[in-house]
């Protein structure tokens, strides 16, 4: 926790010069009180989620463009997050996958105790199975995704990845962490690659 | 049948008709100009907007003397002097002297029923937001009536006090705050133009042109709701969907959110109460 806020510091002071021209820079203390003082009698699991990681830290900080060193720092930290299934699988079930892409479940304060499991909720930002036209725009298009690169092995792994984990890839990019957050297990994050590569999946047809 | 039932109970057929059309983008556009239809309908008759019952249920609690101090709200004041209300919505959130903080609507409101009326603030805060197909609480329709006070005007909130000034700048590093197990800020969703959460259209907040354009529509009735929402509860929906706790009403965090919106959308027209999906 100590060496968060010491990281934070530093990444402040080393911006601080562009920073200081913009009106709506106010010193961390004061938000972070404001944050505290808006959220009151809390349990101490709900008031964790108040609090931000160095990595949300600083991409607020920067407003999602951090400056180099910062963004290699972030990639660095990111990747080393990324744990994979024990059995190696990183394909799963392209079925299970698309119930959860459709399903944006899972941890808001109306969603305990939990009655159902926690869902990826994909189409909420991106175009995967084309039929399904409710879809969002935050996100890039995905349909096609695995048949545009051929079903190679190495896109199946970079998909995992970007799934567990997208600022391994692109530092502050608005996509959630949801491997890395415990959000999603494992094996939902093989469901959901094989959504995106099975040569099965609606997504690729 | 009084004839607002009878419109309740049109508007209700009408939008079952409407209603079941999806799934499509097609489909969704037909929604969206069935309801702009509507909003015009609205125009040509204000008192045809189901929230205008909200607003006037809102005027008789402003009137009525209540609270164990057994006084009516006529001597709030809402930053224009005591129980002047008209334009008031437009020129808040400010500075307040007498509470030494800058207040939204809500959040004086809560303060004057409080200070003048003797009401207990727990016991105000207990139930703030109405559920789907429940009336207007009292403060909703509070918020509702004087927020309709200021309709046709435009927003200037005052920036003369360190404070406000303060506050706008804890709203703007507020909605770029990342936090939480998805890592959400208000602007992952609403910090671009042109995009949408599946089909909903999103504005983008810190452009003038788009807040303009959205943030007088609130108070707003919500259709698919059928009950107004609030400022305060439109943001704790935000942080809910963020999927943080349950904020505080009137809190710091959410009067910096709502400095933050009302100077982007300065010089934009209050029409509330609006009419949402």
């Amino acid at each position: 926790m100590r060496r968060l806020l010491v990281g934070v510091g530093i990444a402040g002071v080393a911006v601080g010069g562009a920073l200081a021209q913009n009106p709506g820079e106010l010193d961390r203390a004061v938000l972070e009180t404001a944050i505290k003082d808006s959220w009151q009698q809390l349990a101490p699991d709900w008031q964790r989620r108040l609090v931000q990681d160095e990595t949300q830290a600083a991409c607020s900080l920067h407003r999602n463009n951090p400056p180099p060193a910062v963004a290699a720092a972030i990639t660095a930290r990111e990747k080393a997050s990324i744990k994979y299934p024990a059995d190696g699988k990183l394909m799963g079930d392209w079925k299970k996958g698309e119930k959860l892409a459709q399903s944006g479940y899972g941890m808001r304060f109306t969603d305990y105790p939990p009655r159902a499991e926690n869902g990826g909720n994909c189409f909420a930002c991106h175009q995967l199975d084309p039929k399904e036209l409710s879809y969002g725009t935050l996100g890039p298009s995905l349909a096609a995704y695995g048949k545009n690169r051929a079903f190679a092995q190495a896109e199946v792994k970079a998909v995992y990845e970007r799934i567990y984990n997208p600022q391994a890839a692109v530092p502050c990019a608005n996509m959630p962490r949801m491997g890395a957050s415990g959000f999603l297990s494992l094996e939902q994050i093989a469901d959901l690659t094989a959504y995106v590569m099975s040569p099965e999946s609606p997504v690729n047809k | 049948m009084t004839w607002r039932q009878r419109l309740l109970a049109a508007l209700a057929l009408w939008l079952a008709c409407i209603g079941p059309a999806a799934p499509g983008r097609a489909a969704d556009d037909a929604t969206e100009r069935e309801l702009e239809k509507y909003r015009q309908m609205l125009k040509a008759d204000p008192w045809s907007n189901p929230g205008q019952l909200d607003a006037d249920r809102g005027e008789a609690l402003w009137r009525e003397a209540r609270g164990p101090n057994k006084v009516s709200l006529e001597g709030c004041d809402l930053g224009m002097g005591a129980g002047r209300i008209e334009g008031a919505f437009a020129e808040l959130p400010r500075y307040f002297k007498d509470a030494d903080r800058v207040m939204d609507l809500e959040s004086r409101l809560v303060w004057c029923m409080e200070k003048l009326q003797g009401f207990a603030r727990g016991e105000l805060l207990k139930r703030p937001y109405s559920k789907a197909n429940q009336s207007g609480t009292e403060l909703e329709a509070l918020a509702t009536f004087i927020a309709s006070k200021s309709n046709g005007a435009t927003f200037a909130p005052p920036l003369q006090h360190p404070k406000e000034r303060a506050a706008l700048a804890l709203g703007e590093a507020l909605f770029f705050r990342r936090q939480g197990p998805l890592d959400f800020a208000c602007a992952t969703c609403h910090g671009d133009s042109g995009k949408r959460i599946r089909l909903q259209s999103l504005p983008y907040l810190s452009k003038p042109e788009e807040a303009r354009q959205v943030v007088g529509e609130w108070p707003a009735y919500r259709v698919s709701q059928g009950t107004v929402m609030t400022p305060q509860h439109r943001l704790a929906d935000c942080y809910w969907q963020m999927r943080l706790p349950l904020i505080d009403y009137g809190s710091d965090v959410t009067v910096a959110l709502t400095t933050y919106l009302v100077n982007q959308a300065k010089g934009g027209a209050i029409t509330a109460p609006g009419l949402k999906r």
